[in-house]
């Protein structure tokens, strides 16, 4: 990121609190467009409250967010949220465990469909046109991922990796400007890990999308974010390229404790 | 037959005029779908990929290496090639840097057509290495878009080159066709032989053509076949059958959406026609096997008192003798209730003809899918004869022999039993190798390294490779491959590895079938963390030792391979893999290289120790090792 463009999320000084537990505590960040985000730090530190109230699944007690330049409103609903444009995954799957993959990821572009139930249940005219279009675009989304022998297994069938890429197509599948993926590669060998970097690096390359995740794995943090954010008990303490991360010493110490005690 | 084409671009020329833009020359599933193009389109999707290669300095003899999973634009590849008198090189997929190193530079490639980033990103690297090669073209985009290398190009940039190019040329093309000849290379397979550096064997066009048309001929195959093409393009049986054939007939051939869905997409095709090595017949009866396992109860029962019957029935039939009423009428409740599901599930119920060809086949595996119904039938052939030799008819099948010398084909038997052959298909020799020509090919005749002989019906019997198949101390014949294939019948066993030359008794490495044997394990609570843990539980010993037991009574049956039964066993702590170098891409064990990689093995199989320690390396695909130890058992089995 030499010369800065506009941000495509901007969160200002955001606090929140459960009961007497503060769990972010002033928290300001910058996505910008094209970019892949890590925000990492320990158990606990407020990552996924983070990527909740991007998504508007949590309504900070202060501070302001704005989306695409523009301030977003207070009690704005999460599903409106996700109608700007901003599609995520969680760290413990939420896939509809009897429906096929085919399924699970057409249901990510529920949002696009714009016929009633009738004329769906018809099948006809617009609607079947639009079925159409929106199958070609999961199509591609199955041969993006390459999950084609697994098109019709249900979800529960399926291998936690599976589970999880699948996931992640039905993210895909909304055509997010943003991206928000929740420990994308928590529980998962090496092998399955390297998969998925592949598949969130071509999303970022070759799909151009702007991904913010949080992962735990620092190798692979390190090597496919362009920025990473660190977060500790509620308060970020450090922002930069993986090698400014590496050195700095705030990070070590969040880490490893306080180095000599 | 002199006024056919004898030419590939020819065949396809023609094709393209007489069949009906409806017909399906070659469909590929993407996205989902069959995606259907008409010999029309394949010949404009060939003649703009040619002159595109022609626009980047690729002429007449110009070799253009190819790799990379079925996919139509590499059939084309194959076929704009041949157009502008240039030849394809393909190569196997799964080949390690090594392999393909030799090849792209032994058969000096100017052009390399890859199938996507994975198969680019090897090429990329042996550019590097070999200057001759200069461009290298893919077919899928993904990933590769970042690269910005003005000698890494997209295919269908290749095409619009050549469109731009046919504009300023019309002429080119046509011309370009006109100049190749029936007797002009049309391809260079290379084998991978089981010892030394691979071969290249020379084929023309009019080897290819005239084997395609004795393959037609034989089994009245036509345009309305239905194939299809998921086995490595590298392979002569997939060029003769998806190119070769394909084309001199017109077929359809279908390209699956990817190595993972196979099972489903021939579901969905109904192919008529098959060609597949006995590799793949093994795993689909292992696949079977496996699933019959997970069923219920009365469903096991059932199956396995329903192929009881058929085996009875089939092995009535293949003697062409009356089968009993009760057995009939059985034979056709197993059809109603077991062998039609089955093959409907298998995606094989419109098979017409099927083949095995490229290795012996267990006499038991090739039973059970003829006592199914399915009229699988063996072939012998080889790359060097255009895999034109002898294949069996129908109405005179054989589990035992390889069938009558195919039409135009003269077999003889040479003083040391060695099978020798004059072919149509006969090759031209090897790329740069006249001394290996030599050594093959005699006076025209052909010599196949496979001891073997006629039957009395006049049908070839194959015994082994002449130079494997020696004698045990007491003097009994010992054909290794034989027993190995009676063992691979067995779900549980992958690869077998008999030794028993100049030893007193013959003795085994077997590799379990990981997949089967792990859900034999699953199912009875045997926790295992590997495939090396799992190889040393004693249970599976006791498993494998039973399927032992068996092939020993086989062999007990036999009066000259008695006293080879396997006396002693012991299981590997790793699969056999072609890029140890332990058996060849299309799984023929290198028993030499075996041998003297698993020395300590062999000795403590014949001096009564009861383990061994080993210390393994492995190589990645990428070419990194790793080293790991175990210790193995070593069992005695009881003979008969």
């Amino acid at each position: 990121m030499n010369e800065k463009p506009e941000p495509i999320l901007r969160a200002e000084d955001i606090h929140i609190s459960f009961g007497g537990l503060k769990a972010l505590n002033g928290v300001s960040l910058e996505i910008y467009p094209g970019e892949i985000l890590a925000i990492i730090g320990p158990n606990g530190a407020g990552k996924t409250t983070m990527l909740n109230i991007i998504n508007g699944f949590y309504k900070p007690d202060e501070g302001r967010i704005f989306f695409e330049g523009k301030e977003r409103p207070r009690r704005m609903k999460p599903d409106r949220i996700a109608a700007q444009g901003i599609a995520r995954t969680f760290q413990n799957l939420a896939l509809f465990r009897g429906m096929s993959a085919l399924g699970n990821i057409m249901v990510g572009r529920t949002m696009m469909m714009h016929s009633n139930i009738f004329s769906q249940a018809l099948y006809w005219g617009f609607s079947q046109k639009e079925e159409i279009e929106h199958r070609e675009a999961v199509e591609r989304i199955i041969d993006f991922l390459q999950i084609e022998n697994i098109r019709r297994t249900p979800a529960s069938m399926l291998p936690y990796g599976m589970q999880k890429r699948v996931e992640l197509g039905r993210a895909l599948a909304a055509e997010p400007k943003l991206l928000l993926l929740d420990e994308p590669m928590a529980g998962m060998n090496l092998e399955e890990k390297e998969d998925i970097a592949r598949f969130v690096l071509d999303a970022n390359e070759e799909l151009g999308y702007t991904i913010a995740l949080i992962e735990h794995d620092m190798g692979v943090v390190m090597d496919i974010c362009d920025r990473i954010a660190v977060l500790d008990f509620g308060n970020k303490i450090a922002e930069g390229s993986p090698d400014e991360i590496k050195a700095n010493p705030e990070v070590i110490k969040a880490y490893l404790g306080t180095a000599g005690g | 037959m002199s006024d056919l084409p004898q030419t590939y671009p020819h065949i396809l020329l023609d094709n393209a005029k007489k069949f009906p833009p409806k017909k399906a020359a070659i469909r590929e599933k993407d996205y989902g779908i069959w995606q259907s193009y008409s010999w029309q389109d394949y010949l404009d999707q060939v003649r703009d990929f040619a002159l595109g290669l022609a626009a980047l300095g690729f002429k007449k003899e110009d070799k253009m290496a190819i790799i990379g999973d079925n996919r139509p634009q590499l059939y084309w590849g194959v076929a704009a090639c041949q157009c502008l008198g240039g030849v394809p090189v393909p190569l196997y997929q799964d080949a390690i840097h090594k392999e393909l190193h030799y090849i792209v530079d032994h058969s000096e490639c100017t052009i390399a057509l890859a199938e996507d980033q994975e198969q680019a990103d090897k090429l990329m690297h042996l550019r590097e290495e070999i200057p001759r090669l200069e461009y290298i073209i893919y077919d899928d985009p993904r990933g590769l878009k970042i690269y910005k290398h003005d000698w890494l190009i997209a295919f269908t940039d290749v095409q619009e080159m050549g469109r731009k190019f046919g504009k300023e040329n019309p002429d080119y093309f046509m011309n370009a066709v006109n100049e190749v000849k029936p007797d002009d290379m049309a391809i260079i397979a290379y084998t991978s032989g089981t010892t030394g550096n691979p071969k290249g064997v020379m084929l023309t066009h009019r080897n290819i053509a005239v084997c395609s048309r004795g393959f037609l001929q034989w089994d009245n195959l036509a345009e309305t076949e239905e194939v299809m093409a998921y086995l490595p393009m590298a392979w002569i049986g997939d060029h003769i059958f998806s190119y070769g054939q394909a084309l001199t007939a017109g077929f359809t051939v279908n390209c699956p959406e990817s190595t993972a869905t196979v099972v489903q997409d021939q579901k969905e095709i109904g192919p008529t026609h098959i060609f597949a090595p006995p590799r793949i017949w093994e795993n689909i009866l292992t696949q079977i096997m496996i699933k019959i396992e997970d069923s219920a109860w009365i469903k096991q029962k059932a199956f396995h008192y329903f192929m009881k019957v058929a085996n009875r029935v089939e092995k009535k039939r293949i003697a062409n003798d009356p089968v009993p009423l009760k057995d009939k009428i059985l034979y056709q409740i197993g059809r109603g209730i077991i062998y039609a599901p089955l093959v409907d599930n298998l995606g094989m119920r419109k098979i017409r003809v099927a083949y095995t060809a490229g290795e012996a086949i267990g006499p038991e595996i090739f039973e059970f899918y003829r006592s199914l119904g399915i009229n699988l039938k063996q072939l012998y052939g080889m790359t060097e004869s255009t895999a034109y030799i002898s294949m069996q008819k129908d109405g005179e099948i054989d589990s035992e022999t390889v069938g009558p010398p195919a039409p135009g084909v003269k077999i003889k038997i040479s003083d040391r039993g060695e099978v020798l052959y004059k072919s149509p298909g006969n090759f031209v020799g090897y790329y740069k190798n006249p001394e290996a020509t030599a050594e093959t090919l005699e006076d025209g005749w052909l010599h196949s390294g496979d001891a073997g002989y006629m039957t009395e019906r006049g049908h070839l019997k194959i015994i082994d490779r002449a130079k494997d198949v020696s004698k045990l101390n007491d003097g009994t014949m010992f054909a290794p491959k034989y027993i190995e294939n009676k063992l691979k019948f067995s779900p549980y066993i992958k690869e077998a590895v008999a030794h028993g030359m100049d030893r007193d008794f013959v003795a085994a490495f077997i590799d379990i079938d990981y997949g089967a044997v792990a859900n034999w394990a699953e199912r009875r609570h045997i926790g295992f963390t590997s495939y090396t843990d799992l190889a040393q539980k004693p249970e599976v010993y006791d498993l494998l030792y039973n399927e032992i037991l068996r092939v020993n009574k086989s062999l007990s049956g036999d009066e000259k391979l008695r006293n080879s039964q396997i006396k002693r066993y012991l299981l590997l702590h790793k699969e056999l893999n072609p890029d140890d170098g332990e058996i060849t891409r299309t799984r023929k064990v290198r028993r030499k290289f075996v041998a003297e990689k698993y020395e300590s093995l062999i000795e403590a199989l014949y001096t009564g120790k009861e383990s061994v320690h080993v210390e393994a390396t492995f190589t990645y695909e990428d070419g990194r090792t790793t080293t790991m130890r175990a210790d193995l058992q070593i069992r005695d089995v009881e003979t008969y």
